[in-house]
C-alpha cells in the first residue's frame, strides 16, 4: 500500500513548564536553550499507524514535513523508525503558516506525490493544539475522512478505523483514498533501531520549495494565514499553595485532612 | 454577498438530552449575540432531536433549526458536513459555535475548509471587539503552557468551545422561540466513511465528568494497583477516578478516564491530584476545578504550582492514613 504521513517538529511538549517562554514583542514561543525540537507526539503516533499497516500489508511509507530549518537528524526519526522517504517542504516562505496555509501546502505536495492509499496525521500538533490540519488536507482533496483513530486496518480493500468517543470507541469503515488522524491510545510509537538510524542516515530528504509543487505563493506560509494572531501570551499562575506539613508523610496526610476540614474542602 | 447576522450554535444531544456544553454555548452565544444586537440560534442534528427544542430555547436560543433525519441518526462527517454547509448556507450566521467534542473536533475544521473560513479550535473565552464586531477568541496553546488570542475576517467566524469554559443560564421555560423545520438535504450516496457500531467501554460508578470529586493519579502511582488504591478514597467522597495520559500509555487504566488535554475535561468540587506532576497538557483537563489538592513527594513538581493544598509526601506513606482520616471526618 501507498501511504503518506504528515509529521511536524515542535519545541518538545516534555520541556519543563518552567522553560517555557513567549517574546511578547514578536508572539513567538521562544525555544528552550539547550532542548532539541522534536516530531510532534501524536505525529509519531501516525508513523506508528502506518508502519502497522505496512508490516501487515506491506507498501512504501512517504513522510512529509512542512517548516523552516528543519532539524534532519529530528525529521529523519520516521525513516529510522521504518519509512522510506521523507519529503521536506522547507522555505522560508512556508514559516508562519496557519492550519490553512499550511493544509494547503501539504494537499499541493501530497498531489504532485500522486497514488496514495492512506495519509496519516496526528491528531493536533503540540504546539498549537489545533487538530485541523488533517482535515483541512482532506478536504482540499476531496477524500474522506476518519479523526481519533486507536485501531487502523487493511480489510477487504476498506479502511477498518477504531475511532476514540468519550464512553468507548466507533467502528468506522472507509474505502481508499482517505485520510485518518490518530491518537495516543494507538500505542506507543516504537524505537528506531541502530540498523534504521543507520539507513535513515543514508536516505537523502527531498526538498521541495514552493514552486515545485505549483503552489499560489499568497496562499502559503504567513501569506496564506486567515486567523490573525493577536496575542501570545503566558497565563499568570496564582501560585498560592498552601504546603502542610508534618512529622512524617502520614502525619502530613492527617494533617492535611484536618486542614481540608477546616477549609470546608471536605 | 449574504449578510451575516447572529449567532448559531451547532446543539448536540447526549442520551436524548440536551449535551451540558450545548447549553454552555447557549450561555455564552447569548452575551454575544446581544452584545451584537442580533439573534441566538442553535441547529439541532440528529434523528428524533426536534424534542429538545423547547430545552435550547429554555436555556437562552431565540431560534431553533430542527434538523431531523434517519440519515443523521449516527454521526457521520460527511453527512454531517453537508447538512451543517446547507444549514450555514440558509442561516448565514456572522458566529458558527461547535462544541470541543468527538463531533466538533471532527466536523468543524471540515465544515471551515468546506465554507473556506477560518476556525480557532478548543476556545476557553470568546468576546466581541464592539469597534469590528469581529470575533475575539482565546484558547491554550503549547498544551496549555500559553494562551493565544486570534480574530479572523472571513465569515462565518467559526469556533469551536471547550466544556465548561462557558456558564448556562438559569433555565427559563418561560422564553418563547421559533422552531423552524429545516431539511438536511444529505444525499446518503455521498456518505464515504460509514459508521458500522459503537462499543460501549463504560466505567462502572460515578461518571467523570459529573463527580462533585476527583481523585486523580499519575506516573508515580507505579502500575493498576496503585490505582486500586484510590478507590476507597473515591468512594468516600463520592468521586470519580481519573488519570494521566502516561498512566493510560501505560496500559494501566481504562483510556475512559484519561483527563487532560486529549482526555476529559472535568471541574469537580474537589480534585486530589496524587502522584501526578502536573504536566500543562494535563492541567487543561482539571484547571477548572474549585479546590485542587496535591501529594507529591517532589518539592518541585508543577502540581504545587496549581494546587491550593499540598503535601511533599510518597502517596504509599501518605494515602491510607489520609484516606483514614478523611473517613473518620466524614463520619462526624
Amino acid at each position: 500500500m501507498e501511504l503518506i504521513v504528515c509529521v511536524k517538529q515542535v519545541p518538545d511538549p516534555e520541556a519543563p513548564p518552567a522553560s517555557f517562554k513567549v517574546d511578547t514583542a514578536t508572539n513567538k514561543v521562544v525555544p528552550p536553550p539547550g532542548v532539541p525540537p522534536v516530531i510532534s507526539t501524536f505525529d509519531e503516533t501516525a508513523v506508528e499507524a502506518a508502519l502497522k499497516i505496512k508490516d501487515a500489508k506491506g507498501g512504501k511509507i512517504t513522510v512529509v514535513s512542512l517548516g523552516n530549518n528543519l532539524v534532519r537528524d529530528v525529521v529523519k526519526k520516521p525513516l529510522a523508525m521504518g519509512a522510506d522517504q521523507l519529503i521536506l517542504l522547507e522555505d522560508p516562505a512556508y514559516e508562519n503558516s496557519d492550519s490553512w496555509s499550511t493544509a494547503y501546502a501539504l494537499s499541493m505536495a501530497i498531489k504532485k506525490i500522486g497514488s496514495f492509499d492512506i495519509i496519516f496525521c496526528g491528531r493536533q500538533a503540540a504546539d498549537w493544539d489545533s487538530g485541523q490540519v488533517g482535515l483541512g488536507i482532506a478536504e482540499l482533496l476531496g477524500i474522506p475522512s476518519v479523526t481519533l483513530a486507536k485501531k487502523v486496518e487493511s480489510v477487504d480493500g476498506k479502511v477498518r478505523v477504531e475511532r476514540i468517543v468519550p464512553d468507548g470507541f466507533e467502528v468506522i469503515e472507509s474505502p481508499t483514498p482517505c485520510l485518518i488522524t490518530v491518537t495516543n491510545e494507538l500505542g506507543e510509537p516504537r524505537y528506531a533501531p541502530l540498523k534504521g538510524i543507520m539507513k535513515a542516515a543514508k536516505i537523502q530528504p527531498v526538498v521541495w520549495k514552493p514552486q515545485d509543487i505549483g503552489v499560489d505563493p499568497s496562499q502559503i506560509g504567513a501569506s496564506g494565514r486567515r486567523t490573525k494572531l493577536v496575542k501570545l501570551f503566558q497565563p499568570v499562575k496564582e501560585g498560592k499553595c498552601e504546603m502542610v506539613e508534618g512529622e512524617n508523610a502520614a502525619d502530613a496526610a492527617v494533617k492535611l485532612a484536618l486542614r481540608l476540614r477546616e477549609a470546608k474542602v471536605l | 454577498m449574504a449578510d451575516y447576522k447572529g449567532v448559531l450554535v451547532c446543539g448536540e444531544a447526549i442520551e436524548g438530552k440536551l449535551a451540558g456544553i450545548t447549553a454552555e454555548m447557549l450561555g455564552g452565544g447569548r452575551k454575544l449575540a446581544d452584545k451584537l444586537g442580533e439573534g441566538l440560534a442553535v441547529v439541532l442534528l440528529g434523528s428524533g432531536v426536534k424534542g429538545l427544542a423547547a430545552e435550547a430555547i429554555a436555556c437562552g436560543a431565540d431560534k431553533v433549526y430542527a434538523v431531523d433525519d434517519a440519515v443523521l441518526k449516527d454521526y457521520q462527517t460527511d453527512a454531517y458536513v453537508m447538512a451543517m454547509e446547507n444549514v450555514v448556507s440558509q442561516v448565514a450566521p456572522r458566529i458558527v459555535l461547535m462544541g470541543q467534542t468527538s463531533m466538533g473536533r471532527d466536523l468543524a475544521p471540515r465544515l471551515a475548509f468546506r465554507l473556506k473560513t477560518a476556525l480557532s479550535m478548543d476556545c476557553i473565552e470568546l468576546d466581541i471587539d464592539p469597534q469590528s464586531k469581529q470575533l475575539i477568541q482565546t484558547r491554550p496553546v503549547y498544551g496549555g503552557n500559553a494562551r493565544a488570542i486570534f480574530t479572523t475576517e472571513s465569515l462565518p467566524q467559526m469556533a469551536t468551545v471547550r466544556a465548561k469554559a462557558m456558564s448556562p443560564l438559569p433555565r427559563d421555560d418561560s422564553r418563547k422561540g421559533e422552531v423552524v423545520d429545516t431539511t438536511a438535504g444529505v444525499d446518503a450516496s455521498k456518505i464515504r466513511a460509514k459508521f458500522v457500531q459503537k462499543v460501549k467501554e463504560e466505567v462502572a460508578g460515578v461518571k467523570l465528568e459529573e463527580a462533585p470529586a476527583v481523585i486523580a493519579g499519575g506516573r508515580g502511582l507505579g502500575g493498576p494497583d496503585g490505582f486500586k488504591q484510590l478507590e476507597e478514597l473515591a468512594r468516600l467522597l463520592k468521586g470519580a477516578i481519573g488519570a494521566t495520559r502516561p498512566a493510560i500509555d501505560n496500559g494501566w487504566v481504562p483510556t475512559s478516564i484519561q483527563v487532560g488535554l486529549t482526555g476529559k475535561i472535568v471541574a469537580p468540587e474537589l480534585y486530589i491530584a496524587i502522584a501526578l506532576s502536573g504536566s500543562s497538557q494535563h492541567m487543561a483537563g482539571c484547571s477548572g476545578s474549585k479546590t485542587i489538592v496535591a501529594i507529591n513527594k517532589d518539592p518541585e513538581a508543577n502540581i504545587f504550582r496549581e494546587a491550593r493544598f499540598g503535601i511533599v509526601a510518597d502517596w504509599k506513606q501518605a494515602l491510607p492514613p489520609f484516606t483514614k482520616k478523611v473517613q473518620e471526618l466524614l463520619k462526624e
